[in-house]
């Protein structure tokens, strides 16, 4: 039976076969979708990534602005640029476990204190240096240093001290951490020689390509690293376009001009997909659209007030006509399938009586006001108004307030008692609840603030008994479900779309859109 | 010829005045503008510590007005200053999005003006019958469309549909000057679209108004053609309205065009502007607002000595 399923494999794999079919007929032999569509990938993987040519890219979210120093990079185009030609220690793999990059192996103490991470033997950067674990030392200490600017100062707070030692790097903590790989795959944490002291922007990494011509907001061209280590890396050139006009994206991949986009608004995504030559992909996340309310103002400090707000949306009509049905939805935690040791909790319901119930108990009679702006999330006004007309229902009198793109972040989010935002999410929950729900956090955008939550939190880290340390997420979840100050209807898909020239795509990548980020690499161009 | 002089020599020295004054508005506008250039530097994902750490860094914290006069002499020579985000020299960075803004406006130009002054003078000699309908009818519809609608409409029937011509308009030195104007040719003509309503309108109101006059007539008795009639006799004579309205349409085509910019991602001055403004990258905006402002001064100043130069009555004042 097994023969007879890795030759189905390979029949579709070289497209003897419809995907549909070779799905249908492994199911037959017992084999479920999950089990078969990783089977596929592998079969496509071995029937033949081809080298060479030119892939190009368009993506959305680039500014002339942008630099190439990691520490500064901010947005999803940056990102991208970057995976190009600088690589982390350790990187999410394609399940959402850890592989190694710049790192080969790495252990931890008992206590998860101490790990030590052993760098690659015989590496070089893209300039001939070779990759030494005092680059490494440096790296990390460029991103901690008092001075520093990296978006990745919050995560190395714990970090007590990284040394060298021999051909590895020892990295010791102040309180036990069971996750610290997954904090070592943040792309600012790029290995750059001398920690990129010297000349943070030269863009000269270990990475798989190294780039040709840089113009920042509008195109980057990067040729294959001929000294690379590994196998990554398809394509001999890969070519990105910043398009940050929805239409115009789109376009450019139906001229043919570009060979795949990322976020295609889900809104047309089912036209672009009847388009001929065109396939779109999506791709579950741990990225949310949330309604915050601030726990220690009032009204919002009375717990029922925001229990008649989470019991006054309705999730599923959100996922329908806000994300077009590329989402799930949310339950009022920001945890979701696509962390590793999710629990389900029991899904929330709209529920009209209930949140007039809780409104009434509350005490609290007046309107509530709502800010909101279209930046905060794709359709965040219409999601405003679908939650208005949901409360009215309960007769809650929900107020909006549209304020300007322009400065949302810093007048509004993390700044106003409600309003609407998003999250993209982070690999662990560890990594979620530390950036955004422990009382001392600074982004702790809900004002959440539980002894007992924090505590489960640091006791989570150094709990190395996974049936534990679900548990212990499970049950701060359930805080987060009925007291925090998290209202989320939805979690929103990738949504991707490449065109026949390309193939290689493989489902249900972790992490970010256009397969973590790794799509133009791991893809290829067929001949 | 003394008086002329002194007439041009009083235009350049108001124009320099004015362009003083609205560096004055520039700089005020972008210190009011809400927000904070480190948050919105470093997004959604800043540390309080690491705000701190760029604001000191950026002198966010001297007096305005001593900031100003810096950023005034170091324009005066050339010296526009660094950029906050990215720490480059503006004025290099400026030089190669203004080239190629200027590029796109020379070509659309190019195209533009002589075929609205061509079709001002058909709408005139044909006036009231169907080319002069016909010609009004297409160009006002052209304008009156929004330009990124046009822009998209040509985006699919042209680049996606018959692929005649690429529909992002990505053009860099590697190119050669027939692939570059293959590249641009979707921006250019939606920009042809747009301004040839305003020019060609202007032409025949200004050329019919003249038309009006006894010479026409006599010109006519003496039995010249009407082609001819407009071309020696009427064209001459309505020169300043149209030359100024060709410049004001030659300053959108430098300073306006962002939308068709984004669109059609041409990496001009006007998406290099509007990122940094979102950014509250000041110098950026302030060095972009200095020369859209020089642009627009130095076009109508343009128009002025046209007009002044055209006119007889102006050329020898009494």
């Amino acid at each position: 039976m097994n023969d007879h399923l890795k030759h189905l494999a390979r029949e579709a794999a070289l497209g003897r076969m419809g995907r549909r079919e070779f799905l249908g007929r492994a199911a037959a032999l017992g084999l479920t979708a999950l089990g078969a569509n990783s089977l596929l990938a592998t079969a496509a993987k071995a029937a033949g990534a081809q080298k060479g040519g030119t892939l190009r890219v368009g993506l959305q979210g680039g500014s002339t602005t942008d630099s190439l120093d990691p520490a500064l990079a901010t947005n999803q185009v940056a990102q991208s640029v970057i995976r190009l030609w600088g690589e982390p220690l350790v990187e999410l793999a394609v399940d959402g476990g850890i592989e190694g990059k710049v790192a080969e192996s790495y252990e931890a103490s008992a206590d998860a204190k101490t790990w030590t991470f052993k760098i690659r033997s015989g590496i070089t950067f893209s300039n001939g240096q070779p990759v030494t674990a005092a680059d490494v030392v440096e790296t990390m200490d460029r991103h901690t240093g008092e001075d520093t600017k990296s978006g990745a100062l919050g995560i190395m707070r714990s970090i007590v001290s990284v040394k060298a030692d021999g051909d590895s790097v020892v990295v010791e903590l102040d309180t036990p951490n069971a996750d610290l790989p997954y904090l070592m795959t943040d792309y600012h944490l790029i290995i750059q020689p001398n920690g990129g002291k010297d000349d943070p922007a030269a863009g000269i990494g270990t990475g798989p390509y190294i780039l040709k011509s840089v113009d920042m907001g509008v195109r980057f061209v990067a040729e294959k690293n001929p000294n690379y280590w590994g196998d990554l890396g398809n394509a001999d050139t890969i070519e990105y376009v910043v398009i940050n006009d929805n239409t115009a994206r789109v376009a450019a991949l139906q001229a043919g001009q570009v060979d795949m986009i990322d976020r295609v608004p889900p809104r047309t995504a089912k036209l672009v997909d009847r388009a001929p030559n065109i396939t779109v992909k999506s791709t579950a996340g741990p990225g949310h659209y949330v309604f915050i309310m601030h726990c220690d103002t009032d009204p919002f400090a009375n717990n029922d007030v925001r229990l008649a707000l989470k019991y006054g949306i309705n999730r599923q009509e959100m996922v329908d006509k806000i994300l077009n049905g590329y989402g799930t939805i949310g339950n009022d935690t920001p945890i979701n399938a696509s962390y590793p040791l999710f629990t389900e909790l029991e899904q929330r319901e709209y529920d009209p009586d209930k949140a007039k119930f809780h409104m009434q108990k509350s005490g609290y009679d007046g309107s509530i006001l709502l800010r909101t702006s279209d930046n905060s999330f794709p359709g965040a006004p219409d999601a405003s108004a679908l939650f208005q007309q949901t409360c009215a229902t309960a007769g809650i009198d929900l107020e909006i307030k549209r304020e300007p793109n322009d400065g949302y972040w810093s007048e509004v989010w993390n700044a106003q008692p409600f309003c609407t935002s998003y999250w993209g999410g982070r690999p662990t929950q560890d990594q979620m609840f530390t950036t955004a729900y422990l009382s001392t956090a600074d982004w702790n955008d809900t004002r959440f603030k539980n002894e007992q939550f924090d505590q489960l939190l640091i006791a989570a880290r150094g709990e190395l008994d996974t049936a534990k340390r679900t548990q212990m997420y499970a049950d701060m979840s359930t805080m987060l479900h009925n007291d925090g100050g998290l209202i989320c209807p939805m979690f929103n898909d990738f949504v991707d779309a490449m065109s026949d020239r390309v193939d290689g795509w493989v489902d249900d990548t972790k992490g970010y859109p256009l397969m973590n980020g790794y799509a133009p690499m791991k893809m290829w161009v067929k001949a | 010829m003394a008086p002329i002089l002194k007439l041009l020599a009083q235009r350049i020295a108001l124009s320099l005045l004015l362009l003083l004054m609205i560096s004055v508005v520039i700089f005020v506008g972008t210190m009011i503008l809400p927000g904070d250039v480190a948050q919105s530097i470093l997004g959604q994902s800043a540390t309080p510590e690491a705000l701190a750490n760029l604001r000191a860094e950026l002198g966010l914290n001297d007096p305005p007005v001593s900031r100003y006069f810096q950023w005034l002499f170091g324009a005066l020579q050339g010296d526009l200053g660094n950029a906050l985000t990215s720490g480059q020299d503006i004025t290099s960075a400026i030089s190669t999005r203004l080239a190629n803004t200027l590029f796109l406006a020379f070509w659309a130009a190019v195209i533009a003006v002589p075929l609205a002054i061509f079709l001002g003078l058909l709408a005139v000699r044909y006036k009231d019958r169907w080319p002069d309908k016909l010609i009004s009818g297409v160009t006002l519809a052209s304008i009156s469309i929004p330009e990124f609608l046009i822009g998209y409409v040509l985006m699919y029937l042209i680049a996606v549909k018959l692929r005649w011509f690429p529909s992002v308009a990505m053009i860099n030195d590697g190119m050669n000057l027939w692939q570059k104007l293959n590249s641009i040719a979707l921006p250019v003509a939606v920009l042809t679209l747009v301004v040839l309503a305003h020019m060609m309108r202007m032409t025949r109101a200004a050329i019919l108004n003249v038309m009006q006059s006894a010479y026409i007539e006599t010109a006519e008795l003496k039995g010249l053609s009407t082609f001819k009639v407009i071309w020696r006799h009427a064209f001459p004579n309505s020169i300043a309205p149209i030359v100024n309205v060709v410049m004001l349409n030659l300053a959108y085509l430098v300073v306006g065009v962002v939308v068709i910019e984004v669109v059609f991602v041409y990496p001009g001055m006007g998406q290099y502007l509007v990122d940094h403004v979102s950014k509250r990258d000041v110098p950026v905006v302030q060095a972009c607002g200095l020369i859209f402002a020089a642009v627009y001064i130095g076009l109508n100043m343009v128009a002025d000595i046209v007009s002044i130069l055209s006119n007889p009555r102006l050329r020898h004042p009494k």
